[in-house]
């Protein structure tokens, strides 16, 4: 595949391990925090944390839009789909996250409601006009990456005059939650969790660009790297943090140029700005309260807007209190640290969203990493042997 | 979902559509997202939306950029 097998060259990732390091101090650590899930993802995968210097640590962060979702949201949303007169749309990704008294949209399907799995907004505004006498809503969720398609799939129905369609927006935004994440009293302090730079995700930045992250770089002077997803460009980003950190600068640095610029998709972040506006407040799980950290429809397109149109309120709910997908998510906790991992959660029973989305870093471990710490002890035991 | 991939655009089709493929897999996607696509063009494919095109040169680059920091040392 082009742009893609390239970028996963193994001797080449060994090659820059090796410069990794060259470049590191053995005196200090390094603690780089990979924000988006699919970093996560591509770093368990291609077992990247085995090829960095010992003193390096890769900290998983809470780029996973399904993971910080608040099960109160999936519990509002089953409410509306149990409507007889709604279809409910959504991706595959929250089908089977669990939320109150055993629930999923997964279970709520199996109970009757009509809850379809769409790969595309395009694929609920079809289900719309082909099926006028239903209410269609779309269950939207996401990073920048897919909020223009939301807004896009908006300005359709508008275009086509679907009166029979609208939106539950969760869409959230990556510059606040890293914010959120470095204003947070659990880094800095003595052993709480170390953050010395990003890795920020290079497809959200094909939308906004590197710019939104020129404050977090001069407030926090915390580097941050814009990085692809895969082997190379993560390795790549390591040693380009490595670099400013020894350096001691703190600057905004973008390592996928073959598609993202400073200022991103602008015609992308016209249509954010014509459908959507900030949400002042919005629980993230793990974070909770994030200010800014979420997209609402503008109250002009109030009847698009599925909470106005039918009333939805978001219940407070619980996560499952065993469950460490909060600290997980601020990366306070690994997934081994969980009571739950590999015993009663795992993807086919997954209790918390960081097993069930396949970006989660719960999930990433189980796929990936749970034999890692085996293999080396039995590694060492056959050497001591 | 938050998967995007590089896709190759093969053809374009009426109303911002266009025919791409990954590894012989066809799919219509939306480019009305990102101005000037044309066929041949690699475009970066994210839940039925081209978000951006891939510059070949910029992806060459970041190439000979790996290679560089990783053979020159400090370069």
């Amino acid at each position: 595949m082009k742009y893609v097998d390239e970028y996963r060259d193994a001797r080449l990732a060994n090659d820059i391990a090796r410069q990794i390091a060259t470049a590191v101090n053995p005196a200090r650590s390094y603690h780089f925090m990979e924000f988006c899930g699919g970093h996560t993802h591509a770093i368990s995968r291609y077992g990247l944390a085995d090829l960095l210097p010992s003193n390096v640590w890769m900290i998983h962060g809470p780029g996973c839009p399904v993971c910080v979702l608040p099960i109160g949201r999936i519990d509002a949303a089953i409410a509306l789909a149990m409507r007889r007169e709604i279809t409910l749309c959504t991706y595959g990704d929250l089908m089977r996250v669990p939320c109150s008294n055993g629930s999923s949209l997964l279970k709520a399907k199996a109970a009757g409601a009509d809850i379809r799995m769409i790969y595309s907004t395009l694929d609920s505004l079809s289900i719309a006009e082909t099926e006028p006498d239903r209410e269609v809503v779309f269950f939207a969720i996401g990073f920048e990456t897919t909020t223009p398609p939301t807004a896009l799939a908006l300005r359709f129905a508008i275009a086509k005059g679907l009166r029979n369609f609208s939106i539950f927006s969760n869409h959230v935004r990556t510059p606040a939650a890293i914010q959120n994440i470095v204003e947070s009293p659990d880094v800095g302090k003595p052993g709480a969790v170390k953050i010395d730079g990003f890795i920020g995700p290079a497809h959200v930045s094909t939308v906004i660009g590197t710019e939104p992250y020129d404050f977090i770089a001069e407030k926090f002077k915390k580097p941050v790297v814009v990085a692809g997803f895969e082997p190379l460009d993560i390795m790549h980003a390591v040693l380009l943090l490595v670099r400013q950190v020894n350096d001691g600068l703190h600057q905004v640095g973008n390592q996928y140029i073959r598609a993202v610029t400073t200022f991103g998709n602008e015609k992308a972040q016209s249509e954010i700005a014509n459908f959507f506006e900030l949400r002042e407040s919005f629980e993230w799980r793990g974070l909770g309260e994030v200010p800014y950290g979420a997209l609402r429809l503008r109250p002009q397109y109030g009847e698009y807007d599925a909470e106005k149109r039918f009333g939805m309120v978001t219940p407070a709910a619980q996560d499952n209190p065993a469950c460490e997908c909060a600290a997980i998510l601020r990366g306070m906790k690994k997934p081994a640290d969980c009571k739950l991992f590999g015993k009663v959660c795992t993807p086919d029973t997954p209790m918390g969203s960081c097993m069930v989305s396949s970006e989660g870093a719960c999930a990433a471990h189980w796929i990936y990493g749970r034999f890692r710490g085996q293999v080396k002890a039995d590694e060492s035991s056959r050497i001591v042997r | 979902m938050c998967l995007a991939l590089p896709v190759k655009v093969k053809e374009l089709l009426p109303d911002n559509m266009a025919k791409v493929t990954l590894d012989g897999v066809s799919k219509v996607i939306s480019i009305a997202l990102v101005d000037d696509v044309r066929p041949g063009d690699y475009v970066v494919l994210h839940v039925g939306y081209a978000l951006a095109k891939i510059d070949p040169e910029e992806a060459a680059r970041t190439l000979a950029l790996i290679r560089e920091a990783t053979v020159g040392g400090t370069a």
